[in-house]
């Protein structure tokens, strides 16, 4: 059975209080790093080989040693923004360990020597934000946070940020403009946040999970955390499964556990008996596996390996009675209504593939479309600010690449491959 | 008559303010404020938000219009959100869409005669291990059938559930 890192509520079901946290070991991370040097404690957690689990991998001890080390104001933003399609793990960190996540921004504050931290939380979990903000107070009542922390001499102060309705919003420069009070329009990276971040000021901004893997790396060492999960996918990861299974939900496994077992063992296997026909591994940007990809180990490299991706690691299942035109037709949809609107081929490339799709879905596909959505694909991959854009590419171009059978009979039949179909619009 | 923020309010923004080195940062929580305060984003709203905050209307206003949860018009007592995103998609969230539409005789963005509901669709609630989903004012109904969301609109009807 798997070392519970994050879900530490499937330990003690309190653990949301702070003296049930601190039984399991709690604030005894943060209080080692206090007596370490800051530069020591990113190298712990470089030497540890996490990687950002919001979707991109980056190593998270290298992302927090491009901070500079002078005296400037700077800045640690939690990414809670959680809007990825698929993805609903970072809530429940939020919700049942909240502790671990905030002991973990301080660590992070002080390896950094960031004073101030910002936890951005997408705005309808604002009932989630407001239980969050009784632990965040509790935190300071017992010293874990503002001035002088455990007496030694770092200050840090933690607040919590409402987004407002925009996906766009979980892209790190589109967070740092709606934390400024703007709208989430990414920024041109360079200057990258470490240099130019927020408010002008040096800024790291990592994932909810990322973080709340930080207390125990640095109360139990690298060591410990290395000898979980394959070399380099170091550690445990949520994975969410939702879609076409018996028991949807989270599960925090060893980081490289198979897709099979993820959805067999732990999601209770498919609905109604039914054959798996795609899964999407890693929220709905990352592109689509079949059937055959199932012993796949569900880890940052294999599924690179595999022309996909682990992104959030939020596994969607859908069963032998899915359209996948169809299925696709509602995922362009949402990127064409999540686009900022900031450059064209995003603005004007996602709502056209959308277009598409629904036409070749409702029996008004024409020859070519196909060709024509691998051509949108070109124009968008790579010609834009943010990777919204790219993110739509890797969700249409992995469909066709994989069903384009489907798409084919639609156009030619004008109707569906399957019949008695899901409906996710008809 | 003009909208307008109490001295209690504008110390709630105030304090809403001190979390940030600049005033335009608290240009969300300000509208989120304003929004639960007047009901929803007039452009007299953003009026009183700019002038809380000393920012040009402009920039408010561009703000509220380019987040979805920052209602432009009115909406009734009981704003109702249906995710159709893909995993609620896969469990029926479209035949509960157009359940409460019938029953409640509207279509999306549509607010019903005794300004009791208002219904919407809207992208991934972030709630997929518990799809369908829907989100009711501030709350999440989980795990939804056309059953549960028919028992839901009733209870709210007859006012026996708070959201």
């Amino acid at each position: 059975m798997s070392e519970y890192v994050l879900f530490k509520h499937l330990i003690d079901p309190e653990v949301r209080e702070l003296d049930h946290y601190t039984q399991l070991g709690g604030y005894e991370g943060l209080k080692k790093a206090l007596k370490m040097e800051p530069v020591a404690v990113v190298e712990e957690v470089k030497k540890s080989n996490l990687r950002g689990r919001g979707g991109a991998g980056f190593p998270t001890g290298l992302k927090w040693s491009f901070m500079p080390k002078d005296d400037r104001q700077k800045y640690f933003v939690c990414n809670a923004d959680e809007g990825e399609p698929g993805t609903f793990k970072d809530r429940y960190i939020m919700s049942e360990n909240p502790h671990q996540l905030i002991e973990g921004m301080v660590i992070g504050g002080f390896a950094m020597g960031a004073t101030v931290g910002y936890i951005y939380i997408r705005g309808e979990f604002k009932f989630i934000a407001d239980e969050f903000q009784k632990a965040v107070d509790k935190a300071y009542e017992a010293g874990y946070l503002g001035k002088n922390i455990l007496g030694s001499g770092f200050d840090f102060d933690l607040y919590l940020h409402l987004g407002a309705g925009a996906y766009i919003c979980g892209e790190e420069t589109g967070l740092i403009q709606s934390l400024e009070g703007h709208t989430g329009k990414p920024r041109l990276k360079p200057p990258f946040p470490a240099q130019v971040g927020v408010f002008g000021q040096p800024t790291t901004v990592n994932n909810v999970e990322t973080i709340a893997c930080v207390p125990d790396i640095i109360r139990k060492g690298a060591g410990w955390f290395l000898t979980i999960g394959p070399d380099r996918n170091n550690g445990t990861k949520i994975y969410g499964v939702s879609g076409h299974v018996n028991n949807p939900g989270v599960f925090e496994l060893p980081m490289g556990t198979s897709l099979r077992e993820i959805i067999f063992e732990h999601a209770g296997g498919i609905l109604d008996g039914k054959k798996v026909k795609a899964i999407i591994p890693g929220g709905s940007s990352a592109p689509v596996l079949g059937p055959e990809h199932l012993d796949i180990a569900m880890d940052f490299d294999s599924l690179k390996e595999a022309g996909s991706m682990l992104g959030s690691g939020a596994i969607i299942v859908m069963h032998e009675d899915t359209c996948i035109v169809e299925a696709f037709a509602r995922l362009a949809e949402f990127y064409a209504h999540e686009s900022c609107g900031q450059c064209t081929p995003c603005r004007e490339g996602t709502p056209w593939m959308a277009r598409i799709i629904r036409n070749i879905e409702n029996g008004d596909g024409r020859e070519g479309d196909i060709e024509l959505l691998y051509d949108i694909c070109t124009k968008i991959i790579g010609r834009t600010v943010c990777p919204l854009g790219d993110a739509a590419v890797f969700c249409i171009k992995g469909a066709l690449d994989r069903f384009r059978d489907e798409f084919e009979y639609h156009i030619q039949h004008k109707k569906c491959l399957v019949e008695n179909k899901v409906a996710i619009y008809g | 008559m003009a909208l307008r923020f109490t001295e209690q309010d504008l110390k709630e923004i105030e304090a809403i303010c001190h979390r940030y080195p600049d005033r335009k940062a608290a240009t969300l929580p300000t509208l989120h404020f304003a929004q639960k305060k007047f009901g929803y984003i007039s452009d007299d709203a953003v009026r009183v938000v700019a002038e809380s905050l000393g920012l040009p209307v402009a920039h408010v206003l561009g703000v509220a219009t380019f987040y979805t949860m920052y209602n432009k018009k009115p909406v009734g007592k009981y704003h109702i959100q249906v995710c159709t995103n893909i995993s609620c998609a896969l469990l029926g969230s479209r035949e509960i869409f157009r359940h409460l539409s019938r029953k409640l005789g509207i279509k999306a963005g549509e607010t019903t005669e005794d300004n009791l509901f208002t219904l919407q669709e809207v992208q991934c609630l972030g709630s997929c291990g518990t799809a369908p989903t829907i989100q009711i004012n501030e709350k999440y109904f989980e795990n939804m059938t056309v059953e549960k969301v028919d028992k839901l609109v009733e209870s709210l009807k007859k006012g026996e559930i708070d959201v």
